[in-house]
């Protein structure tokens, strides 16, 4: 299971990493003369009220949500790496600040949090910008449930034997995080790192739905998604679903190969 | 005398839950009023642009807004309004907030309220099939169902079960289901294994019985604290599924305040709905720490 969801991936990133090549007219090339057409062979998957190539899209918009999303979960695991780490190693006074920290953050209702931060930001910024806030915001706020977990580690190799004998034979504070600690903490972090991807790309695709994501004429899977509001359309236009179909795959690959190795055998 | 530790150890334990709530409402306070504060627009409205106004009259308007500008006092103010009631009045719908959400909560929390019981009901009900009575073929229809439902986006999800014209509330119960039966599902697997229920197996109790007396026991603080973090669930999904259904509740609201910049709605519905959160956590802690005895426990010792 864990190899197919990694070749599914894999095949999904190139194609959507040569969305320049692969791509049959750019995302936002209009072709007045077809708008809302049905699939053809100039445009295999037709084209959307403004005439754009629904294809060409969907690579442009695969691109932009495979090639943030996991920007977004670095930010945040490296956020909770930070966080959790100092937290846990130092302990006492820094420990307590850090728990009711995580408390607090983990008690916001993530999405409202989300658009009022968004709702601060103008709304008409430029699309590559929209992108940038998106993602920083979500990597941003994506922090306390991750830093939670790196903590614990921490905590529970604090007490090992080892970091107990690398304190004994002299080591510093500052030695004993970069390699003692760091390196042990490496599959929690890449854990946390895959499993923060799939909540990522599906909270922008929520916040594309709701019009507060990437702006137009730029697409995300969120926004491409927004087709489906005119579920009537659907029966006898399947290919609308192709974004969906999209999203899903990639969130179920990514699921897979977050979940424990005997599990996803 | 023996039971004066012990409701001495309740009070404390009550006591650091309503302090955790208000420290949060306090915060989240802080955080409401400043937003509302350093929002750009927050020192000026259309009447600095209306042409009937003198710039005398215009100066006084900004000499009775002179107030706010310092964030300490306005934070103060905004306490003071938020322990009357007062939430302040929706930029763009020009509505005090109190009475938008008084309009509008009782929609958003029927909707959440029969989404998590249903989503609850069916979660357990599944997950119980699945590991207690191993049904042919059951076990994988479920988990991939549910591995299904936890890949759709809320708001996809929202108008699948408009689409199907299915009652609204089917759409958070299908968000909860997922996570109640996965999360179930893991608990029931790894109980079901431990020395006591085995040894329950080997006297030859019957599997309903082992179940009740036996599995449930050992499960049940942990649903619990998974039941204080699906409310929070439940009301985050209630704002894409009322946006893309057209819901007129809460979570409409949020949305419609987000795309106008209505700052005072937004901080006003993420404050109570962080506490609402805070408030389910603390329940739930308290039930598990009494399902625990741990207070018997402690005032013994």
């Amino acid at each position: 299971m864990r190899n197919v969801a990694i070749a599914v991936l894999t095949i999904i990133f190139v194609v959507a990493l040569g969305a320049d090549v692969l791509s049959p007219a750019s995302y936002k090339e209009q072709f007045r003369q077809a708008p809302n057409a049905g699939p053809s062979a100039q445009h295999p998957l037709g084209t959307d009220e403004l005439g754009r190539d629904r294809l060409s899209r969907l690579l442009y918009g695969s691109r932009i949500s495979l090639m943030l999303a996991p920007a977004a979960a670095l930010l945040a695991t490296a956020i909770a790496a930070g966080a959790g780490a100092t937290a846990g190693f130092l302990g006492g006074r820094w420990e307590r600040t850090f728990l009711s920290a995580t408390d607090l953050s983990l008690s916001l209702p993530w999405m409202l949090f989300l658009m009022t931060v968004r709702a601060l930001l103008p709304l008409d910024v430029a699309p590559a910008v929209s992108i940038a806030i998106t993602f920083l915001l979500l990597g941003a706020l994506g922090w306390a449930g991750p830093a939670r977990i790196v903590r614990a580690a921490v905590v529970a190799m604090r007490r090992s034997e080892f970091m107990l004998q690398a304190r004994g034979s002299g080591s510093t504070g500052f030695r004993i995080v970069l390699v003692h600690l760091l390196p042990n903490l490496k599959p929690v972090l890449i854990t946390q790192f895959l499993i923060s991807i799939p909540v990522f790309i599906l909270s922008e695709a929520n916040l594309g739905l709701l019009g507060l994501g990437v702006a137009e004429p730029m697409p995300s899977w969120g926004s491409l998604l927004r087709d489906l509001e005119r579920f009537s359309e659907v029966r006898s236009n399947p290919w609308l679903l192709a974004p969906a179909v999209m999203l899903v795959a990639v969130v179920i690959c990514f699921q897979i190969i977050a979940r424990p190795k005997d599990l996803a055998t | 005398m023996g039971l004066m530790p012990g409701v001495l150890i309740w009070s404390g334990r009550i006591g650091r839950r309503v302090v955790g709530l208000v420290v949060t409402a306090l915060i989240g306070a802080l955080f409401a009023a400043t937003l509302v504060r350093l929002a750009p627009g927050a020192d000026s409205d259309e009447r600095d642009f209306d042409p009937r106004f003198s710039p005398a009259s215009i100066h006084a308007l900004h000499e009775s807004r002179a107030a706010d500008r310092n964030l300490a006092r306005y934070y103060v103010t905004y306490l003071r309004g938020l322990a009357h009631g007062d939430f302040g009045v929706s930029y763009s719908l020009k509505r005090p907030v109190r009475e938008l959400l008084a309009d509008r909560g009782l929609t958003t929390l029927r909707l959440a309220g029969c989404g998590l019981i249903a989503g609850w009901a069916l979660g357990l009900a599944l997950a119980i099939v699945a590991t207690q009575w191993k049904v042919g073929g059951m076990s994988t229809f479920t988990s991939g169902l549910s591995a299904m439902l936890l890949c759709v986006p809320a708001a996809l999800i929202g108008l699948l079960v408009l689409a199907a014209r299915a009652q609204w509330w089917w759409a958070i119960a299908l968000i909860i289901l997922p996570k109640v039966y996965s999360y179930t599902r893991g608990l029931l697997e790894k109980v079901s294994t431990e020395p006591h229920v085995l040894l329950a197996r080997a006297k030859g109790l019957g599997r309903g019985r082992i179940f009740v007396w036996h599995v449930m026991p050992s499960v049940l603080p942990e649903l619990l604290a998974l039941a204080g973090i699906s409310v929070s669930l439940a009301f985050s999904a209630a704002i894409p599924i009322e946006a893309v259904c057209d819901i007129p509740g809460v979570g409409q609201l949020a949305w419609q305040a987000a795309l106008g910049r209505d700052l005072p709605i937004l901080v006003t519905i993420t404050l109570l709905l962080a506490l609402i959160t805070r408030a389910a956590n603390a329940m739930a802690d308290i039930a598990i720490a009494a399902l625990h005895g741990d207070a018997q426990r402690e005032a013994t010792v």
